[in-house]
C-alpha cells in the first residue's frame, strides 16, 4: 500500500502536486487555526471558508484568478457579519449563521449556472486530481504571505487574542488586527479548496489546533504542534485517499480527527484520562 | 510634547518623583444601547495619589474608567491631562480589567503575561529582548511571584493571578494605572502585596485609579475618592468626600444605618 503510494508519487505529477499543496495547506492551517480557536472564532472560520464560494464562482465566470474573487467575498462576509452583529440585537453566532449560509447558497447557485455539477462537487469536497503546477505556486505565495503576517504581528496577535481590552487600552487597533486575521483566514481557506473542499476546510483549521491546545500550555508549542499535525494529517489523508479512492478532503479530516481523539483521551496535561494532574483549569474566578 | 517629557523622566529613573498633570474629566457621559450608564461627570484626578471609585452595583464605576480611556463610545465629554487628550497618552496607561474577563485556559505562562506589559513601548515589529525580559523578572519579584513564572495562568489562585496582572502593569512602566476591582476574591497576602506596591508607586508620583466595592478599606487604601451613582455624588480628598451624607446619597436606603469605619459626619 505504502509502496504503491510512493510509486504513484514518483509516477504521477498530479499526486506530487497534491502532496505539496496539502503539506503547505496543513502547515499554514495549523498556524492560523491556533489563533482562530484561541480567539473563540471557530465558527467564524467555518463561515469564511463557506463564504468564499460565490467569489470562486464569479472568478470562474470572469476568467479571473479565483484567489482574488474569493478574498473579496471572504472579507465581505466578515464585514457583513460584524455589521449585522453591531446593528441588531442578534448574537454573533446567529449573524454568522445567516451571513455564511446565504453566501454559500449564492455560491451554489452561481456555480450551478456556470459549470456542470461535477465541478461543484469538486469545490465542495476537494479534488486532488485538479491541482495544477500554477496552483502550487499560488498556494506557496499565500502561505509565505500569511506566515510573514503572523511573524510580523505575532506580539499584537497574542495580546489582542489574550486580552483585547488591554490591547485596546494601550492604543492597539484591535479591529484592524481582527480583519487582518480574517483576510489571512480567507486566503488559507481558498488555498485549501482543492485538496479539502469548502465544506471541510474548517476542520483542518481547528482540529489540529485544538489537538495542539490539548497537548501543551505554551502558545509557541501549540502552534508548532498543530502545524505538524496539520501536515501529517494531510499526507496521511492523501495516502488513504489515493489508496482507497475516497475524496481527499474527507480522509484528511478524518485523520486529523483521529489525532484529536488521541490527544483528547491521552494528553498528559489535559487528557480525559489524566485529569486532575495539574493541567486542569482553576475554577476560582 | 508632554508625552516626550513624561517618557524622558521615565527613562532616566523611575524612582525620582515625576511631574504629572492631573486628569481632567469634562462632562463625560456614556450609554449602552440608549440607556445612560454615567451622565455629565466632571472631575479631576490627582497624580501622586490613589483614587478610589465607589458606588452601588450598576453605578457605572467600570464604565467611568472605560469612558475615560474611550474604550466605550462616549455620548459627550473630553478627558485631558494637561494640554493633551488622554488618547495620545494611551501607551502610558496600564489597565487591569476585572479578572473574570480573562480566559484562564489560554496557553500562556505567568512570565509571558507580564511580558505583554512591555509591548506598548516596544511598538510594532520590535521583539522583546533581554531588557524586556529583565523588566519581567523585576516586576515578578516585586509581586513575589518569581517562583511561579513558568506556570500556566490557570494554575494560579485568584490572588496570585491578580499579582501577575499588577506585575504586568509594573512592566509597562506606565504613569497612569487603572485597576478594576483588583481586590475581589483574593487572599490577604496578595492584597497586602498589591496595596503596598501601589502606595510605593503613588509616592513616585504616578496617577492611580481603582474601582472598589468594599467600603471598609476605603480610608486605609485611598487618598482621594470618587463616589458615583450614574451621576457624580462627590469627589475629592477622603476627608471631604467620604461622609455619611454622600454615602447615603450614593447608596440610598440600602445602606441603612450601617456604620462604616472612618466615614466622616
Amino acid at each position: 500500500m505504502v509502496m504503491n503510494f510512493i510509486q504513484g508519487l514518483i509516477k504521477y505529477e498530479f499526486l506530487q502536486n497534491a502532496l505539496i499543496t496539502s503539506v503547505i495547506v496543513g502547515l499554514i492551517s495549523g498556524v492560523i487555526g491556533s489563533f482562530i480557536i484561541l480567539r473563540g472564532m471557530s465558527l467564524m472560520g467555518d463561515a469564511i471558508s463557506h463564504a468564499v464560494l460565490p467569489g470562486v464562482a464569479v472568478s470562474y465566470m470572469l476568467g479571473a484568478n479565483y484567489i482574488i474573487g474569493a478574498s473579496i467575498f471572504g472579507l465581505l462576509a466578515a464585514t457583513l457579519i460584524g455589521f449585522v452583529e453591531q446593528k441588531s440585537p442578534l448574537k454573533s453566532d446567529t449573524s454568522i449563521g445567516i451571513v455564511f449560509s446565504s453566501f454559500f447558497a449564492l455560491g451554489i447557485v452561481l456555480i450551478s449556472r456556470a459549470q456542470s455539477s461535477t465541478d461543484l462537487n469538486h469545490i465542495l469536497f476537494g479534488n486532488v486530481l485538479a491541482v495544477r503546477q500554477s496552483d502550487i505556486i499560488m498556494t506557496a505565495v499565500v502561505a509565505v504571505s500569511v506566515l510573514i503576517f503572523i511573524l510580523l504581528f505575532y506580539k499584537e496577535l497574542v495580546v489582542s487574542s489574550f486580552d483585547p481590552t488591554m490591547a485596546a487600552a494601550y492604543g492597539l487597533n484591535v479591529k484592524l488586527i481582527h480583519y487582518g486575521l480574517m483576510f489571512a483566514l480567507t486566503l488559507v481557506a481558498v488555498t485549501s479548496l482543492q485538496t479539502i473542499g469548502t465544506v471541510l476546510v474548517v476542520a483542518l483549521l481547528i482540529t489540529p489546533a485544538a489537538t495542539g491546545y490539548l497537548l501543551t500550555n505554551k502558545l509557541t508549542h501549540m502552534i508548532i504542534i498543530s502545524s505538524i499535525i496539520g501536515v501529517v494529517s494531510s499526507v496521511l489523508g492523501l495516502f488513504f485517499s489515493y489508496t482507497f479512492n475516497y475524496p481527499s478532503g474527507a480522509t484528511i479530516v478524518l485523520t486529523a480527527a483521529c489525532f484529536f481523539l488521541l490527544a483528547f483521551l491521552f494528553s498528559p496535561i489535559k487528557g480525559l484520562l489524566f485529569r486532575n494532574k495539574g493541567g486542569v483549569m482553576n475554577e476560582e474566578v | 510634547m508632554m508625552n516626550q517629557h513624561v517618557m524622558e523622566v521615565d527613562d532616566v529613573s523611575t524612582s525620582t518623583s515625576m511631574q504629572l498633570e492631573p486628569i481632567q474629566v469634562n462632562n463625560l457621559s456614556v450609554s449602552y444601547q440608549g440607556k445612560p450608564a454615567i451622565q455629565h461627570i466632571n472631575l479631576t484626578v490627582q497624580p501622586g495619589a490613589i483614587t478610589g471609585i465607589i458606588g452601588p452595583n450598576g453605578a457605572g464605576k467600570s464604565t467611568l474608567l472605560k469612558g475615560i480611556m474611550e474604550l466605550v463610545k462616549r455620548d459627550s465629554g473630553q478627558v485631558t491631562m494637561g494640554e493633551q487628550d488622554i488618547k495620545s497618552l494611551r501607551k502610558n496607561i496600564a489597565y487591569v480589567e476585572q479578572r473574570s474577563a480573562i480566559d484562564l485556559t489560554f496557553p500562556i505562562t505567568v512570565e509571558e503575561v507580564v511580558l505583554l506589559g512591555t509591548y506598548p513601548k516596544l511598538g510594532l515589529f520590535r521583539r522583546p529582548r533581554k531588557k524586556e525580559w529583565q523588566k519581567v523578572a523585576e516586576s515578578l519579584e516585586k509581586v513575589q511571584m518569581t517562583e511561579f513564572s513558568k506556570r500556566q495562568i490557570g494554575e494560579l489562585s485568584g490572588g496570585q493571578l491578580q499579582r501577575v496582572f499588577i506585575a504586568r502593569a509594573l512592566a509597562q512602566d506606565a504613569d497612569i494605572i487603572f485597576l478594576d476591582e483588583p481586590f475581589v476574591g483574593i487572599d490577604m497576602t496578595s492584597e497586602k502585596v498589591i496595596i503596598d506596591l501601589l502606595k510605593e508607586l503613588k509616592n513616585m508620583g504616578k496617577l492611580i485609579m481603582i474601582v472598589h466595592h468594599d467600603l471598609h478599606k476605603v480610608v486605609e487604601y485611598f487618598d482621594e475618592l470618587i463616589i458615583l451613582n450614574r451621576e457624580l455624588v462627590a469627589s475629592g480628598p477622603i476627608s471631604q468626600s467620604f461622609t455619611t451624607e454622600n454615602m447615603r446619597k450614593a447608596y440610598g436606603s440600602t445602606m441603612g444605618d450601617i456604620v462604616i469605619k472612618g466615614v466622616s459626619d
